[in-house]
């Protein structure tokens, strides 16, 4: 990693751009979204323009391949300046008379946060007025000129441990795991299931496994195809412990132990060995029972993977484009097989941009990102899919990886934790450089082609050569 | 926000539609599409139709003034095809920040400006007005202005924020904004006799190059399409046409008509869509052409190329007939898609069941009761739920749609095709319905759905 030293939303001589160019970044709504939709039988809402939700809804029916329930308070000019009340109560009454769902998120938009409605204040007078409306109802604040998709996923899980966290009893062996926004329906049954085969019951917290997964039901739903269960968001407070996944998390469980004295611990990484051995040692001692043979197998398949694979990776320069978790979770991984990450770009604030680990890593958007791997020259771009021009232009592998990924299958079903999630993502890439680097002939990476030979802007002469 | 207001106002008034037409005053002031339904609205808002409509003019820097939504979570969402520049699939925003909600983002979209021109030098930007910047009050057409002076190069407001209407509105909206600062700018290097103007045509998944060849072999010269695979010169220059297409009906219909009142630009309306309507347009382009002057040949001409692409479109659909007769097809679109592609699938003898005709105006309507028979098969509204249970008890054997209820279908276990604009085929002239048969006939035919639609081996029934 390079070391510029400097304040993480900013390197150092860099001029902050008027204009994104190529955004990575998405609002936190859509994240917020994105949590609302891992409870059962659940409809979220966006309070704001129709669009806002034409927009999110889009981008996730092209990364998950699912249907997606979301709705939307269909605020206009006049309803936004005479205050969204309503329109609220009327999206929330034709909502529960049309799907009939077991629960309802409400996520704000830029739109209704400039004009400052006080959505709580309208849900406490819509429930007074409408006994009739039993369905529990979330609410986060997530203006779209604040933050990005992971805050607005956080805040959403946040509120919702806000609303159903309750002191219990403690119920042996039962754990709460709150996994932050980039953690994938694939990866929450690898986890639920490394859970269980330590004695385990486990609530998922939101559990877009259940709904994501991208599974055929029996019958159509207009509403969330699955997810936690309205009966086990009750039950959280008996947990024996919480678990978080991703430092995004840690307001949630802060939150949890806060509301129900139930120990909470965050977890920053469930990607490579070490994060996996101090991962199962929590298990073990957890369960008090000892590693199964199962992972203690898996665990020897992957040091041998890491013996096979580590020669594609000493010394490799790679450039990420991705939310701080999912960017901490690769760049400590990479770095752990001996790779460089050398451009980093990122969403929004976190705490682990402090780390000296992510110095040089800045919030910026794609045009940044293809810039630094450009002038640093890179052996593999990692970044969602609407990096793939810049990796062609680049002339370096591509790994996709976040959110979106439209332009490739199984999006769902990535998974990177675990040993075994670990083994599988060291073969893929090791894999990405096997297929570049030719067999036999000048070995090495090519950079784009036009930029040494042109005058000007490098990245702009590589835009007018390469058509992917 | 008054010459916005007033602006849709006009564009509700539009006289040459026909939904419009029939419509008393009063009504009229509402607008199209209606009031939204709170918790039961889907579409998209005035600026995705502003985007939609503008975006493939593939030279021009699309700049996004607001809130990282509005551009972060819908850009290169879209198949529009260039066969030049790159730019128009560039992703451009102001991310607008809680400091510039507060104070104003007008500013930032100057330096934006200034960037884009620095990096890029296009020969125009657009600027998107979005809500949360219309409403702290960024007056984009004052600041376009002033910018416009400053650098000398067309910075034109598009002024069509998400909350003033539907995307229908915003396909309008952005044709004002055409026809305000675009349309007549410039002059083309020639005319010809046989310049024409193509309106409301996206290039989607490059449907467009399956027209330009024939209009290309006829003599015929696109001289601006709006918008697929434009350049911002030939919009420019569009008001040198000497006669024009309208493709989607409800899109842009006011740039077709004011362009005929302000330049005398006869127009039809026409579609690409299916044999018959594809040689319908090309003789009602020879046909206007020939009334403005050109010389009359153009129509016998037509009439051989005519012949020609039929007789052999049909010898490529004929394998199809055998195995498409009497399959019966369910079709969820809208416009001129639900009338035109009903009659491309009855020439290789499918059965269509139903029809949407939710975006269909009333010439749409009659249009299938002519070629259906009956009002029977036309469907106003289906619920997602109703369309699941008719595909579940196989009344259908295939679904095409656009994207949204695609899922319904599959889900269903029927066969689905995607018709609307995220479609990667295109379907459009005689190339274009040949490929539409040849993707139904190999969805039909794929052995997945026999083995998808057993029970499993531990299921004691199966039902479906």
């Amino acid at each position: 990693m390079t070391r510029l030293g400097a304040s993480p939303t900013l390197r150092p001589g860099a001029v902050a751009k008027a204009c994104a160019i190529n955004p990575l970044k998405m609002s936190q709504p859509l994240g917020a979204a994105l949590a609302f939709l891992g409870i059962e039988r659940a409809m979220p809402v966006f309070h704001g323009a129709q669009g806002c939700t034409a927009f999110g809804l889009v981008l996730l029916v092209r990364h998950f391949r699912e249907a997606i329930p979301l709705q939307t308070t269909a605020m206009n000019e006049v309803t936004t300046i005479m205050g969204g009340g309503d329109n609220i109560e009327k999206a929330l009454l034709n909502i529960y008379e049309r799907a009939k769902p077991a629960f309802i998120g409400i996520a704000s938009t830029g739109l209704t946060e400039t004009k400052g409605d006080d959505v709580d204040g309208e849900l406490r007078r819509i429930r007074s007025d409408h006994p009739e409306l039993t369905v529990p109802v979330v609410y986060v604040s997530t203006p779209d000129y604040q933050g990005a998709f992971q805050d607005g996923w956080a805040k959403a899980v946040t509120r919702m441990v806000a609303a159903f966290a309750k002191r219990a009893p403690t119920v042996r062996g039962l754990v709460t795991l709150l996994p932050g926004g980039h953690v994938t329906p694939g990866d929450i049954i690898e986890l639920h299931e490394i859970l269980e085969d330590f004695g385990l019951e486990v609530i998922v917290l939101p559990d877009i496994s259940g709904s994501l997964d991208g599974h055929v039901p029996d019958d159509f739903s207009p509403t969330s195809l699955g997810g936690t269960k309205i009966s086990d968001l009750y039950r959280i407070g008996a947990s024996e412990a919480v678990i978080a996944l991703g430092e995004q998390m840690r307001p949630a469980a802060q939150m949890m132990t806060a509301m129900t004295g139930v120990p909470s611990v965050v977890f920053d990484t469930l990607t490579g060995l070490l994060a996996n051995d101090r991962f199962f040692s929590y298990l073990s001692a957890l369960s008090q029972r000892a590693v199964p043979l199962k992972y203690r197998s898996q665990r020897s398949r992957l040091v041998d993977a890491m013996l096979d694979a580590h020669f594609f990776f000493g010394g490799r320069r790679v450039a990420i484009g991705a939310e701080p978790d999912l960017l901490w979770t690769l760049s400590t991984w990479l770095q752990g097989m001996g790779a460089a990450v050398v451009a980093a770009v990122t969403t929004t604030q976190s705490p682990l941009l402090e780390h000296p680990l992510m110095a040089g890593t800045h919030i910026g958007d794609l045009d940044d990102l293809e810039r630094q791997a450009l002038a640093q020259g890179c052996d593999l771009l990692i970044t969602h899919s609407h990096g793939r021009q810049a990796a062609a232009r680049l002339g370096i592998p591509f790994l996709r990886m976040g959110l979106p990924l439209f332009d490739r299958l199984g999006a769902a079903h990535r998974v990177l934790v675990g040993y075994r999630g670990t083994r599988e993502l060291t073969f893929e890439v090791g894999n990405l450089w096997l297929a570049h680097d030719p067999e036999s002939g000048p070995h090495g990476h090519t950079h784009c082609p036009a930029a040494g030979d042109r005058g000007g802007d490098p990245i702009l002469a590589c835009r007018l050569d390469v058509r992917p | 926000m008054d010459s916005l207001a007033s602006t849709v106002q006009q564009v509700f008034n539009e006289p040459a539609c026909s939904v419009n037409r029939a419509k008393a005053d009063k009504d009229r002031k509402k607008g199209c599409g209606g009031i939204l339904k709170p918790g039961a609205a889907a579409g998209g808002c005035a600026f995705d139709g502003a985007k939609i409509a503008l975006q493939p003019i593939t030279d021009v820097a699309h700049l996004v003034h607001g809130p990282i939504a509005c551009e972060g979570n819908s850009w290169d969402n879209r198949g529009a095809k260039s066969s030049g520049s790159l730019l128009y699939r560039t992703g451009l925003t102001t991310d607008i920040n809680e400091t510039d909600v507060v104070f104003g983002g007008e500013k930032r979209l100057f330096r934006a400006i200034k960037e884009i021109l620095v990096k890029y030098d296009p020969p125009a930007i657009f600027v998107y007005q979005t809500c949360v910047t219309a409403l702290i009050g960024d007056d984009i057409e004052a600041l376009c202005k002033a910018a416009s002076a400053q650098f000398k190069k067309p910075i034109i407001p598009i002024n069509a924020p998400g909350f003033v209407g539907s995307k229908n509105l915003g396909n309008k909206l952005a044709g004002e904004a055409l026809l305000e600062y675009v349309i007549g700018t410039d002059e083309p290097d020639y005319t010809t006799p046989y310049d024409i103007n193509i309106i409301g045509e996206y290039n989607l998944a490059g449907e467009l190059w399956q027209v330009k060849p024939l209009l290309e072999e006829l003599g015929i010269r696109v001289l601006a399409c709006m918008s697929g695979d434009a350049r911002y010169r030939d919009i420019a220059c569009a008001h040198r046409a000497r006669a024009a297409m309208m493709v989607c009906s409800k899109a842009m219909i006011n740039v077709a008509r004011k362009m005929e009142e302000r330049y005398g630009i006869p127009f039809f309306e026409g579609s690409f869509y299916g044999i018959s309507d594809m040689s319908e347009a090309l003789r009602a382009i020879a046909r206007l052409l020939v009334s403005r002057g050109a010389p009359g040949d153009l129509i016998a001409r037509t009439e051989l190329v005519i012949a020609r692409e039929e007789a052999r479109a049909a010898r490529r659909l004929a394998p199809y007939r055998a195995r498409l007769q009497g399959k019966r097809i369910l079709l969820i679109t809208g416009g001129v898609k639900s009338w035109s592609v009903v009659a491309a699938l009855q020439e290789v003898g499918m059965e269509i069941v139903g029809t949407s005709v939710k975006k269909s105006t009333e010439g749409d309507k009659e249009r299938i009761k002519k070629i259906m028979g009956d009002e029977a098969h036309m469907i106003e509204d289906m619920a997602p739920r109703e369309m699941y249970r008719m595909l579940k008890e196989a009344r259908v054997d295939m679904m095409l749609s656009g994207g949204r209820s695609q899922f319904v279908a599959l889900k269903a276990k029927v066969p689905w095709l995607d018709i609307n604009q995220e479609r990667h085929h295109a379907y459009a002239g005689y190339e274009g319905i040949v490929s539409l048969v040849q993707e139904i006939d190999t969805s039909l035919y794929n052995p997945v759905w026999s083995q998808l639609r057993r029970a499993a081996p531990w299921d004691t029934e199966y039902v479906s």
